[in-house]
């Protein structure tokens, strides 16, 4: 097991750009099963997602330092924090890490100054107290210094404990579920908070969420887990588009997962779906004919056939279509379409274009699905690898 | 009314407080945080003495306590004397009789310190010394004062283990709750009012010292 990109063993002592930065391998069998690779370079976001369970803060605790995989290696900023070859691992105070707990793990006896104050205790007790309040400034609680953390709102316990996490001038930023105790709109003005804070850092920023549209918005990277397995990273684009298995698009809520079989129509590769040949842009003509290959289409490539005149790729891969069910979430219509087959497919368009198109239950309706947005996965069936582990 | 009495009551409840309640602190810690088996074995062996009743303790201790005994000879061989009816032999079976009384407030404020808090000592860079001393010990302290004022409050009021194993030698180990059995019978109602009264005083102005300490915590609501 090497670093992804790193060729082979891992850059331990030097400083090169590919020591920069975060590299996690670990690997374990039980009693908390791990097998997952990431990297994270600094000043980038990476979210790591995954349900409830699946060992998002297990790897968190791991870099930290405060959970120990049987095998495996991180090394951060150049320096190797746990390498079970060696029997190496630093102890969570030797590691640099800077970590918000979810339920931020203030210092319940200490005022909001004091508990910023714990990790600057290598300073002069002078500057301790100086550098804890322009700390506390950053995070726009001046004034707030003397409250303990009960007197302090959740947003600004949040805020104490990103100071705190900060304060220690850390190598990395781990972040567990940082937003998930607050209400919305604090949640919003802290995401914002965060996403300006980035700016002014430069290590690596890790996050655990399970809010995937948290993670899209402020992921550089995401980093897919199931049973602690890392499953797929990638830039949040790339991954809803081009995931790469079945589970990996259940895990990030895409439908519009569906099996064909390769076929050759008048000397032309096809994907047969139900009667429709589709036309594929990409990775067709590398697989044997007869086989069946499982597909995924991201609900952008679903274009929506206007009524009064013709659209843009309308003779591309045509298929006619029922509406079986309209759901409308404010300025967001989820239309759920029936193909003859009886595969559904699924995709959200703006309500006002859904009443311009007069789309109703039952009403016949015709879309394009876009060869270029087709993304096949082969060697994967929809639904048999519910338990995936194949790393 | 009986100094002497007075003396060696305070000095046994100093003594039991200063000795058991470090030792209660580590115990008490490890039994909150550690995982291992016969957990609940040394937990009922600490509760033990909760439900004995003192003469119960005090015989199996008088016979534990005898040269005979491995514990008595062991004790013999290392001093030069005896256990029983010595002062040293009431401290210790103080310190027995105490053991759930100290361990118990104190194990039960250490599991209320949440795991996060030391984790997040340790990530801010606290050795595990520091993270006991700026931590854990200021979240634990009512439970450790608790734990003091109860061990304390029970040394000066026991009577049946100290009397099983101490006797009523004046000055060594005649405690003044056993001087105050021995007013009685001697029919000096007097004299056990005054030292009953006094009891009552010590006891009362020590608990409230000790819960006054325990409660003056300004970062807990209300």
């Amino acid at each position: 097991m090497g670093w992804p990109g790193a060729g082979g063993g891992y850059v331990a002592e030097s400083t090169s750009g590919l020591a920069a930065g975060l590299h996690v391998a670990v690997n374990q069998t039980g009693p908390i099963p791990l097998a997952a690779e990431f990297v994270c370079q600094p000043g980038e976001l990476l979210a790591l997602v995954g349900p409830s369970g699946s060992g998002k803060t297990t790897l968190l605790r791991t870099i930290a330092g405060l959970y120990r995989p049987q095998y495996g290696q991180i090394a951060c900023a150049g320096n190797v924090w746990f390498d079970s070859d060696r029997k190496h691992s630093l102890s969570p105070q030797h590691r640099r890490v800077g970590i918000v707990f979810q339920d931020y793990a203030l210092f319940p006896h200490l005022t909001a100054l004091e508990n910023i104050q714990v990790p600057l205790r290598h300073l002069p007790p002078s500057q301790r107290l100086d550098q804890a309040e322009q700390w506390l400034a950053k995070v726009r609680l001046e004034g707030l210094g003397e409250r303990y953390p009960y007197a302090l709102s959740g947003g600004q316990r949040q805020r104490v404990a990103l100071a705190r996490a900060l304060a220690r001038d850390p190598h990395v930023l781990l972040l567990d579920e940082p937003f998930s105790a607050v209400d919305q709109v604090t949640r919003r003005r802290l995401q914002r908070e965060l996403a300006l804070l980035r700016q002014q850092i430069e290590i690596p920023i890790v996050l655990v969420t399970h809010d995937l549209e948290e993670a899209t918005a402020l992921a550089d990277q995401i980093c897919v887990l199931h049973n602690g397995v890392s499953l797929q990273q990638g830039e949040p684009e790339a991954l809803f588009s081009r995931p790469s298995s079945p589970l990996v698009a259940r895990l990030l809520d895409r439908h519009n997962l569906f099996e064909g079989v390769v076929v050759e129509v008048e000397g032309q590769r096809r994907l047969q779906w139900g009667e429709r040949y589709l036309e594929v842009t990409n990775g067709l003509a590398e697989l044997p004919l007869g086989e069946t290959v499982t597909w995924y289409l991201p609900p952008s490539d679903i274009v929506l056939h206007r009524r009064d005149r013709p659209s843009l790729g309308e003779r591309e891969n045509p298929v006619a279509a029922t509406v079986s069910e309209l759901v409308v979430l404010g300025g967001i219509t989820s239309v759920s379409l029936r193909v003859n087959h009886g595969a559904i497919l699924r995709f959200d368009i703006a309500t006002h274009a859904a009443r311009r198109n007069q789309l109703t239950s039952g009403a016949v309706v015709n879309v394009s699905l876009l060869a270029e947005g087709i993304h096949l996965i082969p060697g994967h069936r929809v639904r048999a690898d519910a338990h995936d582990k194949r790393k | 009314m009986d100094w002497s009495a007075l003396s060696v009551s305070l000095r046994l409840a100093g003594f039991t407080c200063l000795i058991l309640i470090p030792f209660a602190i580590w115990l008490g810690r490890a039994l909150a945080y550690a995982r291992f088996r016969g957990k609940g074995l040394c937990e009922a062996l600490v509760a033990l003495p909760l439900v004995l009743p003192p003469t119960v303790l005090g015989f199996y201790l008088l016979l534990s306590f005898s040269r005979d005994a491995p514990l008595g000879a062991l004790w013999a061989d290392m001093t030069g004397s005896g256990l029983n009816f010595t002062f040293s032999g009431i401290l210790l079976a103080s310190l027995i009789a105490n053991l759930p009384f100290a361990i118990q407030p104190i194990q039960r404020a250490f599991e209320n310190v949440p795991h996060n808090l030391r984790e997040a000592a340790w990530c801010s860079g606290l050795s595990p010394w520091q993270t006991l001393l700026r931590i854990e010990l200021p979240l634990v302290w009512p439970g450790i004062m608790s734990a003091t004022a109860l061990t304390f409050a029970h040394t000066l009021g026991e009577f049946g283990v100290i009397l099983m194993v101490g006797g009523a030698i004046d000055g060594e180990t005649r405690t003044l709750a056993i001087a105050i059995y021995d007013r009685v019978q001697a029919f000096d109602e007097q004299g056990a009012a005054q030292m009953s009264a006094l009891l009552l005083f010590v006891s009362f102005v020590t608990l409230g010292l000790v819960y006054g300490l325990a409660g003056r915590r300004r970062w807990v609501r209300g």
